[in-house]
């Protein structure tokens, strides 16, 4: 096509020399055989082209679509602006990570507690919307063991930009192990620094809004933070899972990730501490 | 009849005291002149597309470098919200209307719109929905959803302050100006085409205007429907959309598309119509394909109300569904590609002159071609899915919508601009202006493809350095200023033009059209003597070939109409063969004072002050009653 265009510019430069500009070259009608051109070359063949690639599209659409009858491994919903990750199955929850087992289709349900986000792992699969009061399936499957990038593909407000989330896929007896342990309701702990911390945690305002397994802190609000220190980051994969970034979270979430649902905690530094601590301590 | 040169040599008098205000302030403020208010039209909307473009800046300066904290997210949401607004609903159907409305009546030979009031009245509340949306600013409240808006996201509930009203409310009341406008470019065309000129022999700017009204009137209702419902939800709690109440946020998504996909075309129709009336002056022949070409422009108006679900593939709807709304999608490729030969055709038949008019005729080839490519892979449902809201799309509808419409545009402004101001622009400038924008906009747009590939999604206010895309965005944002420098050389272009630019005459390019066969800028009644049309291009000669140096227009003599009246010439639908004079109205206050009323009453629904409503609703009751209030006959027959 550029061809064509080329050629009819250049073609300007081979006309004679010697006619004015404003001379007219055709009024007439044009020959029948330019029609017959036009049509073959701008309607025919690419109708011919697009027929084929339609087809590979609803041959590849049919491939894709996951009956919503399948039985989840993993129900997703989205928040503003992190991942609740449930287990059914296994009967536990984390957030913004999600393991998989390698090489196996898993099937995700994915829902919305609040806006429309969409779910979107792009070295797996193409993004499906979540919506609240709908609940949409999709196969996740990882063929090499490894942790892939995920993010939030449909604008959510404030914080859209710094909702991510992990995929892990995990060899089979990793896999089974990352469930056996979130499966596990941590024990009361022994170390008084710890204890210490637990007691500044279910004596603040963070009970309102997390699930600590085992204890009394049952908000739904927020992250389930029964195995905090197994994850990789905090705030929605925006930051890396280490003692300093914990504590800038806990003490002012909103210098991180301006506008996110946490509100600042005002806690003295001996208390944060053993609050560290003891989050550290959630493995 | 008789035959005589297009030229007006001595000012008719008579009709210049017709046509002419009768005092300065009604001259400025009640005017109904179309080419006035076209003009207006086109400076709003342009300043709109420069409000626009510096919010464009501002995003890729954001994104120019990772991690960047030059805008906050609230900031950087709102602008490329009110980017998106302006462009889309501020500028280019505006801008393209503008055009229209000075083109169309000269085009066609007529004296005046069919409605010149409501014109008056279109240009007043698109001036005035504008600047409510705008407004917003003042208070740090601009619309932050995303110009498609979607719901909970844009419920009270999520986005509690002002930022939404205003953006429901302004498109709502900019909804009044487009709906009448379409009504006004559809009556004129049917209405009041100069005698001959058949359906067969209406240029094809006209048949996009028209394809493209027809459109605004089946698309806008969906959307001004949904901006109620969501008015409804924000204001009095209704749930439409609350799935915890019954409501359903698809309902919204299947609304807006329903309005928003088709609106892609209301803004491409008429600006592929100006490519179909530019080629021809600077190929020297007609356009190849004219029926091909009405047919095309035609069917795109018909298909692209059969699309909408492909903007919602990752909504989670069935494949059937899916797989129906993908095949219209691939369908409605079809006569845009037949277009796009037809036009390779007359350039290839034809022998082009390459000024900066044909130059942006080339430039929107090449970048609408390549958003087309980019377009019929959407279809393919499994692809949209992985490059749907990434930077892919971002760069598919700026290849499509800058390619389809602004490359068309800036064409048309060299084309037309010395009609309407009667002096030529600099073609040194204006290829500085070409070539700087060409080069600036796929250096833009380009790397956004790979941006997207390579899973950036859109609208994130910042991203990390280890997803290594800051030398694409840094190349893109280079690209932003680049393009910027091109309109700025395009604004210098008009005001050294305006200055000093060298005089145009009636028919500078040679061309074959009507509105052509008048001055330039035209006088008030745009005709001296009303032209009769016997060949698509009435000025150009039956049979080419012989140099032309005169470019005559058979008139009709004597006038039919009045003279000493505004009065212009009604015809029949299909052939336009004289049906009936028509009385065009003086000019009058109160299409700007009913707009002012409607202004009163969208500010008492945003802040929610019955009072103020009330006010408004007592004011634009009053003006329609003495709007709509019998003057004298307004038709007399034709005897």
């Amino acid at each position: 096509m550029t061809g064509l265009l080329l050629f009819a510019i250049g073609k300007r430069h081979g006309a004679a020399p010697g006619i004015p500009d404003n001379q007219l070259l055709i009024t007439q009608p044009e020959k029948r055989r330019t029609l017959a051109a036009i049509v073959v070359a701008g309607g025919i063949v690419p109708a011919i082209v697009l027929s084929i690639l339609m087809g590979v599209g609803i041959f590849m659409e049919s491939t894709m679509s996951a009956s919503a009858n399948d039985s989840a491994l993993v129900e997703v919903i989205g928040h503003e602006w992190w991942w609740e990750v449930q287990y059914p199955k296994y009967g536990f929850a984390t957030a913004n990570e999600i393991h998989i087992p390698v090489g196996q289709s898993v099937t995700v349900k994915l829902t919305s507690a609040d806006v429309i986000h969409s779910f979107w792992v792009p070295q797996l699969q193409g993004k499906l919307d979540m919506f609240p009061g709908q609940t949409n399936t999709l196969h996740l499957q990882a063929d090499q063991p490894g942790t892939y990038q995920g993010v939030c593909a449909e604008y959510c407000g404030l914080q859209h930009g710094k909702m991510k989330f992990l995929v892990i896929a995990d060899t089979p007896d990793a896999f089974t192990a990352w469930v056996t342990n979130q499966q596990r309701v941590p024990e009361k702990p022994h170390d008084p620094l710890l204890l210490e911390g637990e007691q500044v945690f279910l004596g603040s305002t963070c009970v309102y809004c997390h699930v600590i397994q085992g204890t009394n802190a049952s908000g739904k609000l927020g992250p389930d933070l029964t195995h905090l220190a197994s994850r990789n980051t905090l705030g929605a994969g925006i930051l890396e899972n280490n003692r300093g970034n914990l504590a800038g979270w806990i003490v002012n979430a909103q210098a991180l990730k301006p506008g996110n649902h946490m509100p600042p905690m005002d806690v003295g530094a001996k208390e944060l501490q053993a609050l560290i601590a003891y989050l550290e301590s959630l493995k | 009849m008789a035959v005589a040169t297009g030229s007006s040599t001595a000012p008719n008098e008579q009709l210049r005291r017709a046509w002419e205000a009768p005092t300065r302030i009604l001259g400025i403020l009640g005017t109904v002149d179309h080419k006035v208010i076209g003009i207006r039209y086109i400076v709003t909307a342009f300043v709109f597309f420069l409000l626009a473009g510096i919010s464009a800046l501002l995003i890729r300066l954001q994104l120019a470098v990772p991690n960047n904290t030059l805008l906050s997210p609230e900031a950087y949401n709102q602008l490329f919200t009110m980017h998106g607004v302006s462009m889309i609903f501020l500028f280019s159907t505006p801008i393209l209307f503008g055009f229209g409305n000075y083109l169309v009546p000269l085009m066609i030979g007529a004296r005046d719109q069919a409605f010149p009031r409501l014109n008056a009245l279109s240009y007043w509340v698109f001036l005035f929905s504008g600047l409510f949306m705008y407004s917003s600013l003042l208070f740090g409240a601009a619309p932050d959803g995303g110009w498609f808006a979607y719901v909970p996201l844009t419920s009270v509930k999520y986005s509690p302050g002002l930022n939404l009203d205003f953006w429901a409310l302004g498109l709502l009341f900019l909804s009044i100006s487009s709906t009448a406008g379409a009504i006004n470019f559809i009556v004129t065309i049917f209405k009041m085409r100069a005698p001959g000129m058949s359906v067969n022999r209406m240029p094809l700017f006209i048949w996009g205007i028209l394809i493209s009204a027809f459109s605004v009137l089946f698309a806008i209702p969906a959307l001004s429907a949904a901006n109620i419902l969501l008015e409804l939800e924000r204001k009095f709690g209704i749930p439409f959309f609350d799935p915890a109440r019954g409501g359903n946020p698809l309902l919204w998504q299947h609304l807006f598309w329903f309005f928003g996909h088709p609106d892609v075309y209301i803004i491409l129709l008429p600006a592929i119509g100006m490519i179909s009336e530019i080629l021809p002056a600077f190929t020297r022949r007609r356009v190849v394909g004219y029926t091909l070409l009405v047919l095309s422009t035609i069917s795109i108006g018909i298909i692209a109300f059969g699309v909408w679900v492909h903007h919602m593939f990752a909504t989670g709807l069935s494949p059937t569904a899916n797989s129906f709304f993908s095949a219209a999608s691939i369908v409605i490729g079809i006569p845009s590609g037949l277009q796009i030969f037809a036009w390779l055709a007359t350039m290839i038949t034809g022998r082009p002159i390459l000024k900066t008019a044909f130059l942006f005729v080339v430039g929107f080839v090449i970048t609408f071609v390549l958003g087309g490519l980019t377009g019929v892979m959407f279809p393919a449902t499994a692809f949209d899915r992985q490059v749907t809201d990434s930077y892919f799309v971002v760069a598919h509808f700026h290849y499509t919508l800058v390619g389809g419409a602004v490359f068309p545009l800036f064409a048309g402004f060299y084309y037309w601009l010395p009609k309407i101001t009667g002096r030529l622009l600099s073609e040194r400038l204006g290829k500085w202006h070409f070539w700087l924008f060409f080069i600036g906009f796929h250096l833009t747009f380009f790397p956004q493809h790979l941006l997207g590939l390579m899973a950036m999604p859109r609208r994130v206010y910042t991203y990390e350095a280890a997803t290594g895309w800051q030398t694409i965005n840094l190349i893109s944002t280079l690209g932003a200023f680049v393009l910027t420098a091109g309109v700025l050389a395009f604004i210098i272009n008009v005001y050294q033009s305006l200055q000093s630019g060298s005089l145009a005459g009636e028919n500078p390019w040679g061309a074959g059209g009507l509105e052509w066969a008048t001055d330039s800028p035209p006088p008030s009644y745009n005709f001296q003597r009303l032209p009769l049309v016997r060949r698509r291009e009435p000025l150009w000669p039956a049979v080419g070939g012989a140099p032309t140096s005169t470019y005559a227009v058979e008139t009709l003599t004597p006038d039919p109409t009045n003279i000493l009246e505004r009065e212009s010439l009604v015809t029949t639908l299909l052939d336009a063969s004289p049906d009936a004079r028509m009385r065009i109205p003086n000019d009058t206050m109160l299409p700007l004072f009913l707009a002012f009323s409607l202004l009163i009453l969208f500010i008492g629904l945003l802040i929610t002050q019955w009072a103020v409503v009330a006010i408004g609703a007592i004011l634009v009751f009053i003006s329609i009653v003495v709007w709509v209030w019998p003057a004298k006959e307004n038709v007399h027959d034709n005897e």
